[in-house]
């Protein structure tokens, strides 16, 4: 964990030193870019790292959506389902994906090639419908796009 | 164009985020002005003579909260709210891919201003370009002595800290993105202590929207009084407003307030898709009550225009809803985020907006029965009003104004088991 240790301390001489605290989520996020997801030792190891409760990490952890919990494939789709992007068809392509994946909510591919999963809101509501694939947005979307992108994804 | 715009002055090309782009159109103009030829409470003043109002929701007036604020105190802190979650807006991050410095030499005049050493830019975790451009003007910034020590050379120093989000949409309420901030779980405080009295580690705070900061360079630049000579008296200046939807042209518009409602739907955007009739409108995010078509005939993008017609301009995101959208069905994918995002720190808002989804699920999957509608207005009645935060009302509003405005489509769907539009939401 050394150069995860430097990368933290890179990070945490970015915030006032009377902040410590307020490094968890940052840190929460640097683990899971290097790990792709976070269990409660990673949380601990946090924890110790910042001087700060095991019990606020733990419940960070458990709090923020954005943090995976559980192993995930190796592309995250996030498709929006809130209410611009379903007034433009969300609805109709998250059942295209279920089918053209084999999967559901929030479950894997055999294959451990895509987690799919349902969203709220991106801000890409005038550009709906729109998701999110690991970090990349892409919006305007249709059936023939989504095939075009994850034909891209190994 | 005659009219003044305060963001959309200049053509969007590959490289019109750059520092070098940004200053040929007078960037950090303002920030040298202030620094070299005003003092920290003329900033301030001219803030207040140009009537500007937060453009996060609330619209509380800018000068106002700044003027709260005890800038002798020992620290002052500053957070730029960009967590932009609020279904139906898409303007923050407009202004940080295209213009990242504005906002950056707004958070310096406020910091300034207010007497601020660390200020904080709290944006969206699932932001990726917006994020990207920021860091890299930050770097720009930071490099060409525009931020951080003696900043223009003066005694001025500010450094600004990006701190990314978790995906949770109530941390952009304002007490919950300082408990956030802090490193915690992001539940919402109390108020009072407000954030200008007790806000980021019990210090007074000032939090302001992505817009609202990125506005005011332009009032240093040309004075507070020529921001309140655009649009409208009491709620003047430009805003950027999001329309999404069922329109032709779905986009980002800037303009001034007291532009016709009906106007920006049916010119700007080109009308509704298909040439459809309008059946509906959210006028200011998926939190502000809905409107029937026919009533926004008079309505103008103004504070109280909206407020008149009973609803309420929030962040400026316009929904637009056609005929033969299901209103049963948009309504519950209103009530399953709610209950999502609900913080369950307060009972009515946590069981109340799961129960309301409950309610309305079972209404979809056709087992309705008579009475839910009446107990549907009665929970949102025990919510308003009761909870920590604004997300509570949030979460009521769009239930309490979609059975009033279309309680036939409600009634026929719980009496016939099925929706009467096809339980159609595109268009
Ligand atoms: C549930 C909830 C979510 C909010 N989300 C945002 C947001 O994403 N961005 C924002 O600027 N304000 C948001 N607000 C409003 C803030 O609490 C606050 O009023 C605003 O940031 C103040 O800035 P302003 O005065 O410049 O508008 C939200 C409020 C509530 C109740
Ligand atoms: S109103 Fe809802 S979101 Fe706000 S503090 Fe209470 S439970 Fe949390
Ligand atoms: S509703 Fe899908 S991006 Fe806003």
């Amino acid at each position: 964990m050394s150069c995860l240790a430097d990368k933290f301390d890179r990070l945490s001489a970015t915030y006032p030193a009377q902040m410590r605290s307020s490094l968890v989520l940052p840190l929460l996020h640097l683990m899971q870019e290097e790990k792709g997801h976070l269990t409660e030792s990673d949380a601990v190891f946090i924890a110790d790292y910042l001087g700060v409760p095991a019990m606020q990490v733990k419940e960070a952890l458990s709090w923020y959506t954005m943090l995976q919990r559980a192993p995930v494939g190796r592309h995250v789709i996030k498709v929006c389902r809130n209410i611009s992007c379903s007034l433009m068809g969300a609805e109709r392509l998250i059942d295209y994906l279920k089918q053209k994946l084999g999967i559901g909510e929030g479950e894997t591919t055999p294959d451990g090639r895509f987690t799919l999963l349902l969203v709220e809101c991106l801000a890409s509501c005038g550009t709906a419908p729109a998701m999110q694939v690991n970090d990349s947005y892409h919006e305007e979307l249709s059936e023939a796009r989504i095939d075009a992108i994850l034909e891209e994804l190994s | 164009m005659t009219e003044p715009r305060v963001f959309f002055n200049f053509e969007v090309t590959a490289d019109s985020h750059t520092l070098a782009a940004c200053r040929e159109r007078s960037g950090y103009r303002a920030l040298e002005k202030a620094l070299l030829s005003m003092a920290p409470a003329d900033v301030e003043k001219e803030v207040t003579a140009s009537g500007l109002r937060g453009r996060g929701g609330a619209g509380f007036p800018t000068g106002a909260k700044w003027f709260f604020v005890d800038k002798k105190s020992r620290v002052v802190y500053l957070c730029c709210n960009a967590d932009e979650g609020e279904p139906g807006t898409f303007k923050d991050r407009w202004i940080f891919e295209n213009s990242s410095h504005q906002l950056i030499e707004g958070v310096l005049l406020a910091a300034y201003a207010l007497n601020v050493r660390h200020a904080f830019i709290y944006i969206r975790g699932e932001f990726d370009l917006p994020y990207r451009r920021l860091r890299e003007a930050l770097t720009e910034a930071y490099a060409a002595g525009l931020a951080g020590e003696r900043i223009l050379g003066t005694e001025f120093c500010c450094d600004i800290i990006v701190h990314r989000g978790g995906g949770a949409y109530v941390c952009g309420e304002e007490s919950s993105l300082l408990t956030s901030l802090e490193g915690f779980k992001g539940y919402p405080r109390n108020k009072p202590p407000f954030p200008a009295v007790k806000g980021l580690y019990q210090a007074p705070t000032v939090i302001n929207n992505v817009e609202t900061l990125a506005t005011i360079p332009w009032i240093i630049s040309h004075g507070g009084g020529a921001y309140a000579g655009i649009g409208n008296q009491n709620n003047c200046g430009t805003r950027l407003f999001g329309i999404s939807g069922h329109v032709n042209r779905p986009g980002l518009y800037e303009r001034p307030t007291g532009y016709p409602l009906k106007r920006i739907i049916f010119e700007d955007a080109g009308g509704i898709r298909g040439g459809k009739a309008l059946k509906a409108v959210i006028p200011g995010g998926s939190s502000t009550p809905v409107l029937k078509g026919f009533e926004i005939e008079q309505v103008s993008l103004d504070a109280e225009s909206v407020i008149q017609a009973g609803s309420m301009l929030g962040s400026g995101g316009i929904i637009v809803i056609a005929e033969g959208t299901c209103m049963v069905r948009l309504l519950q994918v209103l009530t399953r985020f709610y209950a999502h995002e609900s913080c369950g720190q307060c009972t009515p808002c946590r069981e109340g907006s799961a129960w309301m989804d409950r309610v309305l699920g079972r209404i979809v999957a056709g087992q309705g029965v008579k009475g839910d509608l009446e107990s549907l207005e009665s929970v949102t009645r025990g919510i308003m009003g009761n909870t920590v935060c604004a997300l509570g009302d949030a979460a009521s509003m769009p239930v309490a104004s979609f059975l009033d405005k279309f309680r036939d489509e409600f009634a026929y769907y719980i009496e016939h088991g099925r929706s009467m539009n096809d339980g159609r939401l595109e268009v």
